[in-house]
């Protein structure tokens, strides 16, 4: 007997794929807003950095709600999307990839800020002496050295973002195989009678998976510490 | 030649300095902490721009508010070693040192990595991480990286205030080994006088965000003006001499220079070479005639060339020896007694003398470095 039914394999793997996505796309965007935030003082900070935590304390179906109104097929952004490149969020995994993109951004930006605000900026000074510029100095001495919380950030992240309920059914609703992500079936299953059994082997699945993250996260930024030689 | 001059506003004070550097040699900026000195650097190195001025070395031009000229830090190629060494934790020690000297175009390097790691002593430390490494490796290792990048001036920023004194003592020597064996003017700020007395050739004097004076060691440690600047305590002359010859069966080394000898406790260098003491001007006395029956052995024939108080009860003699300076705190009592007057001829017995832990070998404590001879 398989350890998973053809149902429990769909949704899991669209789940990881929904999140890896969302994680890849989300990963470069949040270490820059998470550099230049914990670097740099600018006018109108306090709104960028508002902005960039507002999905973890907005309702996320309020945030699936202004995915719908703006990347829709009539939504201004989604509208031009669909117009000019031919491209279809609603309702699809990159509309789902987007959702959870969005939700999980700030986890990865806190974390990855952290580690970037706890970088001994003397450490950039002597790069620039040695002859290292902005970009060089990025890649050689940031990056490395935030790499921890670079790692945490993404792992938990998309942890997170396997788990995303309501952004993910506001905007692209529940189609099974094509956006119904784990969370999602969990919640058909309960609405359907006789369901119950169903609902907790995927209830289980994504205990397992959400624990083995966290773990593995743990694991992997301590080995990176010692790899960067901080312990 | 490095030419500076630069104006700044520190907080309270404003910072206005100008100095000229030579090509060769260590250039001491001594201070108290707080008087500017590692704002000059760090407005050398590109790290802090001035309001106004120019910073030169030789035809290149750094910095010039008049032209609107501002060399970025990294296109300068001004080394420099800070007070905390600052090495990348995430690097190897070979990779920090070759940090510098990977961005240098190939035709460009001078300076080579394998007699760097010679010259540092640093080979046994090449795979290891700065994590693991002693204060004194660490700024070694600093040292290295610095002048690996190939720079046209080293800037070095207290490089030993957060070292004790053992390895303050263990630093030195690798500071007057790439003064001497490296051509690469080297621009030192440092609160701590003998670490100017032993390294520096020249001497610029900064109190509150001006030069107060800029010379030759020996000449600006010899003015009385001064002493309140470099610290009553470590008043004094700077003599630089060479070992004439040793008396073993007696354990002392006879030490010449244009204006007569000294007599020291034997030191662990070879007749002809370059020695340079710091004698406390309390350790001074001044006498109308050569002393009899006394225990002193350096009496030194010497002119009086200026007289200054120094305190409520005390004054400064400055006594021309040949050539050199030396400088004797006395009572003003005694300088109305024995009518100390510029011109008067006298004799200078000197009681002690301490010497840099250099010619010793002893660690950088007073107390084993003085000896009354």
């Amino acid at each position: 007997m398989e350890l998973l039914t053809p149902m429990e394999t769909t949704a899991l793997l669209l789940s990881l794929r929904v999140a890896g996505v969302a994680i890849a796309l989300g990963l470069p965007v949040a270490v820059l807003a998470a550099w230049v935030l914990g670097r740099y003082s600018f006018p109108g900070k306090t709104l960028v950095d508002g902005l960039v935590h507002l999905p973890l304390v907005l309702p996320p179906v309020v945030t699936g709600y202004i995915l719908l109104v703006t990347m829709g097929t009539k939504g201004v952004v989604g509208g031009w999307l669909y117009q000019t490149f031919g491209i279809k969020l609603i309702f699809t995994a990159e509309g789902a990839s987007l959702a959870v993109a969005v939700t999980s951004f700030p986890l990865m930006v806190r974390a990855i800020r952290l580690s970037v605000e706890a970088i001994d900026s003397g450490l950039e000074a002597a790069a620039r002496t040695l002859g290292a510029g902005p970009v060089d100095r990025f890649f050689t001495i940031l990056l490395p050295l935030m790499a921890p919380g670079l790692l945490s950030g993404a792992i938990v992240a998309f942890a997170a973002a396997m788990g995303e309920f309501g952004a993910v059914i506001t905007f692209v609703s529940n189609i099974p195989g094509k956006t119904q992500t784990l969370p999602l079936a969990i919640y058909a299953a309960t609405q359907e009678p006789g369901g119950d059994a169903v609902a907790a082997r995927l209830a289980a699945i994504s205990f397992g998976v959400a624990l083995m993250a966290l773990m593995l996260s743990e694991f992997l930024a301590n080995r990176v510490r010692r790899l960067i030689g901080q312990v | 030649m490095l030419d500076l001059h630069i104006r700044q506003r520190l907080g309270a004070f404003t910072l206005d300095i100008a100095f000229t550097a030579e090509e060769r040699g260590v250039t001491a900026l001594f201070g108290r902490s707080g008087s500017g000195k590692t704002s000059v650097i760090n407005a050398i190195a590109g790290l802090r721009r001035p309001d106004a001025g120019h910073i030169r070395i030789g035809d290149t031009v750094f910095f010039d508010s008049v032209r609107r000229i501002d060399v970025p830090v990294e296109k300068r190629r001004i080394g420099y070693v800070f007070q905390e060494s600052r090495l990348f934790p995430h690097m190897t020690v070979r990779s920090n040192l070759q940090y510098g000297l990977r961005r240098v175009p190939a035709g460009e390097r001078r300076i080579a990595f394998e007699p760097v790691v010679d010259l540092l002593g640093l080979g046994h430390l090449l795979d290891r991480r700065p994590r693991g490494l002693s204060g004194g490796e660490k700024q070694r290792v600093a040292f290295g990286r610095a002048l690996l990048a190939q720079p046209r001036l080293l800037l070095m920023d207290e490089p030993m205030a957060s070292l004790d004194a053992a390895r303050k003592a263990e630093i030195m020597p690798y500071i007057e080994r790439l003064r001497d064996e490296m051509n690469i003017p080297i621009v030192l700020v440092s609160h701590a006088l003998d670490e100017v007395v032993r390294l520096a050739t020249t001497m610029v004097l900064i109190a509150e965000g001006r030069v107060r004076a800029a010379g030759p060691v020996g000449t600006v440690m010899g003015r009385l003006d001064l002493s309140a600047v470099t610290g009553a305590q470590d008043a004094g002359a700077v003599l630089d001499l060479t070992v004439e010859r040793h008396v073993p069966e007696d354990g002392l080394s006879v030490l010449a220079f244009d204006g007569g000898r000294l007599t020291v406790p034997q030191i662990d260098r070879p007749p002809g070479a370059a020695v340079r003491l710091h004698i406390h001007a309390r350790d001074v006395i001044i006498a109308l005639q050569p002393p009899s029956g006394v225990s002193l052995r350096n009496t030194l024939t010497a002119t009086v060339a200026e007289v200054a108080e120094s305190g409520p009860s005390s004054a400064d003699v400055r006594l021309a020896v040949g050539g050199s300076f030396l400088i004797a705190r006395i009572t003003r009592a005694a300088v109305r007694e024995l009518e100390l007057a510029p011109g008067r001829l006298v004799v200078a017995l000197v009681k002690g003398i301490a010497f840099e832990p250099d010619s010793s070998g002893e660690a950088s404590d007073r107390r084993k470095r003085v000896v009354d001879v």
